[in-house]
């Protein structure tokens, strides 16, 4: 098996220096990898980390300790400590991040939101044109709003915008932070497909799938994130968390 | 964007140098006013964001940068482009002569000013603005300026029949982008702004941040950016170094900043923003 | 205005003994004389001088006056013009100034001069080897429509940093498709300096590339002079494809007949009638008495 992402001891705090200085600590020694081809799924209840952890590999949150290392072209590339350049040169080429939500560049059109990844790659535009409206096709969004800017689109076409862009190139490993929630069934059913192409693929993919269907069609493994001592703090600091990036 | 792409071509091979070296720069006007031990590296293509309160030390820190002031200790190292006569050379921009910085000023590097009339000549018109770096170049051609102006109004999302037009006949975001397109015709490799964005309204605001967006990727800038606005530098910057009190308190990924701000000062300057 | 005058004998008036030789101290004239040589030393270089009041308003050709105190000696034939005039006012008072001050021969004939001091113009007669012209000028940077700052334009000259000269040309292009700049058309010198000739019109720069005579420019109210030493390359600023052109007029003179003269234009009625003349009053009047005519 070739694992693509690597994930030892890894904890995460976080220190509210406004609060009194209070530490939550969210993560506490984690331990697993994940091949390509492959999907773990993270289990726990809301307030367990899942996001924060999902947030921590992609680098948006700094871990507190351990090591995160992923195949990076060819070699280990150790993200803990990694310079802000080489984590950007990870997101654009190896580490793909899909959340629910859409953080809305102003005035730039739809299909070229979807299409940047792959113009980040140095993709030709006819190519990345091609291939974001594809997508876009799929996940059911009317043409005539591709030339629009997505910021005054409803929820749901945003998300699915959203995971237009995220799947817009191939990814040896995906971050997936529920990207089916609140589809409706046909358009859940096209996330499903594509998670499962990105696999088929060899993508390692890391999600967290609400649905029970959803979870079951593409899960190969689960890693339980529910603590052992089970930590109040630790999930009122996550829900903050996660209600801060809406 | 033939030249443009020409620009990023040739910048690919050097990626993987910095192209400014900076260490332990420190210029005081009194205790913690100013600001001290700064270092860093920036490397092509790479946005890096100044952020802080007024009086943190970020325009200080810019002007350092900048060769507009020298430091009272401290080293900054810039690699020169490979055209250049030393190619590959290193130049520590304090120990050079004023005319070497004044070049590097006019040719590889770019300064935009957060008032355009600090930064454009208002007295002559949007092409004789444009044209003036290429004419310092020594660019001796009329149509070839002619072009040149014509060509970035057109970059720049300003209409080109306006080329023999006055600045001060523009509005603020249209002033703010033809300072842009005058610092950019050069083809700089670095750009430095001083916010930029903040005397625009909000709805232009958008606009010009988009614009450069698209511009420092096409065109493979680095840049560095002070502002005081986390919205605009999370927009533009790829990371982030956060001032208080002339000392660097942070530096990280700009989305890790803002997300996870570490240090105390940092959570309150995110915590402070005003969610519309 | 300038009629085909017949050269009016100079009689030489002595002296007035009630003010020092050339009515400058030798002291001030002997530092003027050393600004000069710096100037001369560094064609094109404004050097800084200590400017004295002098009995007329700025404007009149202090800078000018000054220059010509502190070079004139005993034996120079002094010849003044005014927009190529040697009867206008101007030119008739600094004449007058320097025959009684220091008592020196005048003239009006462009070839027996020894010294010119010359208001926006540079005779038609080719200058020899044993002349100075003496410049008055009224804003001697170059720079200045551009920069308003005094160090900034001194730092700009220090560093070759002229870009911004250009601007104006292009300026003037875009706004009547051709360089309009028609006098005070800047110039380098020696290929480095830039230098504001003054306010002679674009036709007299040719006049100044290689030229046998010493050029000497003084700016009263600004106290800044600069020098051109002879046979020294003056090159007007242009365009590859807008070069610097002269003046060109369809008519001749109308008293000399001169095709390749500088013209002023005179309107002689109500209809507005034009006719034009020589602006050069000694040049016309020379070709006059060889017998040349216009209609």
């Amino acid at each position: 098996m070739n694992t693509l992402i690597e994930v030892r001891d890894l904890s995460k705090t976080f220190t509210l220096h406004q609060q009194n200085g209070v530490v939550l600590n969210v993560l506490r020694g984690l331990n697993f990898s994940v091949s390509g081809g492959e999907c773990l799924v993270l289990h726990g209840h809301s307030g367990a980390g899942k996001s924060t952890l999902l947030r921590t590999l992609y680098g948006n949150y700094l871990p507190a300790g351990g090591s995160i290392r992923v195949q990076h072209q060819g070699e280990w590339l150790e993200l803990v400590g990694a310079a802000p350049r080489d984590v950007l040169q990870v997101r654009q080429q190896t580490l793909g991040y899909v959340s629910q939500f859409l953080r809305v560049i102003p005035r730039v059109a739809t299909v070229d939101v979807v299409m940047e990844p792959a113009l980040a790659r140095g993709w030709k535009r006819e190519d990345a044109r091609t291939r974001a409206e594809d997508l876009l096709a799929r996940l059911n969004i009317p043409q005539r709003l591709w030339q629009l800017a997505p910021g005054t689109f409803s929820g749901g076409e945003q998300q699915r915008v959203n995971i237009a862009r995220g799947f817009m190139v191939p990814w040896p490993v995906m971050l997936l932070d529920e990207p089916t929630a609140s589809l409706d069934d046909g358009n859940r059913q096209v996330v499903l497909e594509l998670i499962n192409e990105a696999k088929s693929a060899g993508a390692a993919v890391i999600g967290i799938f609400h649905d029970r269907l959803a979870r079951e069609a593409v899960s190969d493994r689960h890693l339980d994130m529910t603590p052992p001592d089970l930590d109040p703090q630790a999930s009122m600091a996550s829900s903050l968390k996660e209600t801060e990036q809406c | 964007m033939n030249a443009a792409q020409q620009i990023d071509r040739d910048a690919v091979s050097d990626r993987t140098q910095p192209l400014l070296k900076v260490r332990g720069l420190t210029k005081l006007y009194g205790p913690e006013k100013g600001c001290q031990d700064v270092s860093f590296e920036l490397y092509p293509g790479e946005v890096l964001g100044i952020v802080g309160e007024s009086g943190s030390g970020k325009s200080t820190l810019l002007s350092l940068l900048s060769g507009r002031c020298p430091p009272d200790s401290g080293v900054i190292d810039y690699r020169l482009a490979d055209t250049h006569k030393s190619a590959g050379q290193w130049l520590d921009l304090y120990s050079a002569s004023e005319a070497e910085r004044r070049t590097l000023l006019r040719t590889e590097w770019g300064f935009v000013e957060q008032n355009p009339r600090d930064g454009l000549r208002m007295a002559v018109s949007a092409g004789a603005n444009i044209g003036e770096r290429l004419m310092a170049q020594g660019v001796r051609n009329y149509q070839a300026l002619r072009a040149a102006g014509l060509d970035w109004l057109n970059q720049v999302e300003i209409d080109p029949a306006r080329i023999d037009d006055l600045p001060r006949t523009f509005s603020g975001g249209m002033q703010q982008r033809l300072q842009i397109a005058r610092n950019l015709v050069s083809g700089p490799r670095l750009v430095f702004m001083d916010e930029p964005t903040g005397g625009l309204d909000v709805s232009v605001q958008a606009r010009l941040l988009d614009l450069m967006r698209g511009l420092v990727r096409e065109l493979d800038l680095a840049v560095v950016i002070v502002t005081h606005d986390l919205a605009v530098a999370r927009l533009l910057a790829d990371r982030l170094m956060v001032m208080r009190r002339s000392h660097v308190v942070e530096t990280g990924l700009t989305d890790q900043i803002l997300d996870d701000p570490q240090h105390p000062y940092s959570q309150l300057l995110v915590s402070s923003v005003l969610q519309p | 205005m300038n009629a085909a005058t017949q050269p009016r004998p100079q009689p030489q008036t002595p002296r007035d003994e009630a003010y020092n030789f050339a009515y400058l101290d030798e002291q001030t004239k002997r530092m003027i004389r050393r600004g000069l040589l710096k100037a001369v030393a560094i064609p094109g270089y404004q050097v800084p001088f200590g400017g004295r009041e002098m009995p007329l308003p700025y404007g009149w050709g202090t800078g000018g006056m000054q220059l010509t105190a502190a070079i004139l000696g005993a034996e120079d034939v002094l010849k003044v013009i005014d927009q190529g005039a040697d009867d206008t006012t101007n030119a008739v008072s600094i004449r007058r100034f320097f025959a009684r001050t220091a008592g020196v021969a005048t003239t009006e004939r462009t070839p027996e001069a020894t010294i010119i001091q010359t208001r926006h113009r540079i005779p038609e007669t080719p200058l020899h080897a044993d002349q100075i012209m003496v410049y008055q000028v009224p804003i001697p940077e170059p720079l200045r429509f551009i920069e308003p700052s005094e160090t900034e334009t001194r730092t700009m000259h220090a560093l070759n940093d002229y870009g911004v000269m250009h601007v104006k040309l292009y300026e003037d292009i875009a706004t009547f498709g051709h360089i309009a700049t028609a006098y005070a058309y800047p110039v380098t010198v020696d290929e480095r300096y830039v230098m504001d000739p003054s306010p002679i019109p674009k036709f007299d720069n040719p006049k100044l590339d290689m030229s046998s005579a010493l050029m000497l420019f003084g700016a009263g109210r600004e106290k800044r002079l600069y020098a051109v030493p002879p046979f020294t390359r003056v090159t007007s600023l242009d365009f590859e494809d807008h070069p610097f052109e002269v003046q060109k007029w369809e008519h001749s003179c109308a008293i000399c007949g001169s095709h390749d003269s500088f013209l002023d234009e005179l309107i002689l009625d109500d209809q507005g009638t034009q006719s034009f003349v020589c602006s050069d009053t000694d040049y016309c009047a020379q070709r006059v008495s060889q017998g040349r005519a216009g209609q």
